[in-house]
């Protein structure tokens, strides 16, 4: 909402087993951002946004 | 079967009282229908029937190329929540038990065109300039 860049998908496993199986999802909720940052769990909104920025960076920097 | 219970129609609707512009829930789904496709759409269409402000937009994951395209879509069933502009918020799967209420809040959120993140954190994200693509995976119970 605040970024058109930004997709949240919400995607329940069970009817997507095979994404359930690529991602290594055992718990959730599991949050996987641009394919390579994980967090397990939920957690506050500033971890959340410090992962974000991580996988920015990442993939901003090539 | 529906699966807003009568008695809890009152209470969804409650929930959504503070929605101000209308939303559209588009779906995704294909002539024959997919397992959770069908229950999908009756969820939608019943949530629908409760609050007016509430569209529904059916498309053909096959046939409607131009809006699963538009919409990055490459599953389904799919729901993407909007107001007009693209919110980048999409349902993947049936929004069913604790599923419901996020979409309930999804929907709140759009409609109100407020994320509820804290100025700094939308100011970061706001600063975003690469794609960013984030994945919740849940389950319904």
């Amino acid at each position: 909402m605040e970024n058109s860049l930004i997709t949240a998908d919400a995607v329940e496993i069970s009817e997507f087993p095979h994404l359930a199986q690529k991602y290594s999802v055992r718990g959730v909720p599991k949050t996987v951002i641009n394919e390579e940052y994980v967090i397990e769990g939920s957690g506050p909104e500033s971890m959340l946004l410090s992962t974000i920025l991580e996988a920015v960076e990442k993939t901003g920097s090539g | 079967m529906s699966f807003i219970k009568d008695a809890d129609r009152p209470a969804v609707k409650e929930r959504l009282r503070d929605m101000r512009s209308d939303v559209t829930l588009s779906y995704f789904t294909q002539d024959v229908e997919c397992d959770f496709c069908r229950e999908t759409r009756e969820l939608l269409e019943e949530l629908s029937s409760i609050e007016e402000k509430i569209r529904i937009e059916v498309y053909d994951f096959k046939t409607d190329q131009e809006q699963v395209r538009s919409y990055r879509i490459d599953k389904i069933p799919a729901t993407v929540v909007s107001n007009g502009g693209a919110s980048g918020i999409r349902f993947y799967g049936i929004p069913a038990g604790y599923e419901f209420s996020s979409l309930l809040d999804a929907i709140l959120m759009v409609s109100r065109n407020e994320s509820g993140l804290s100025d700094e954190t939308r100011k970061a994200l706001q600063d975003i300039k690469v794609p960013v693509h984030l994945q919740v995976f849940t389950t319904p119970t």
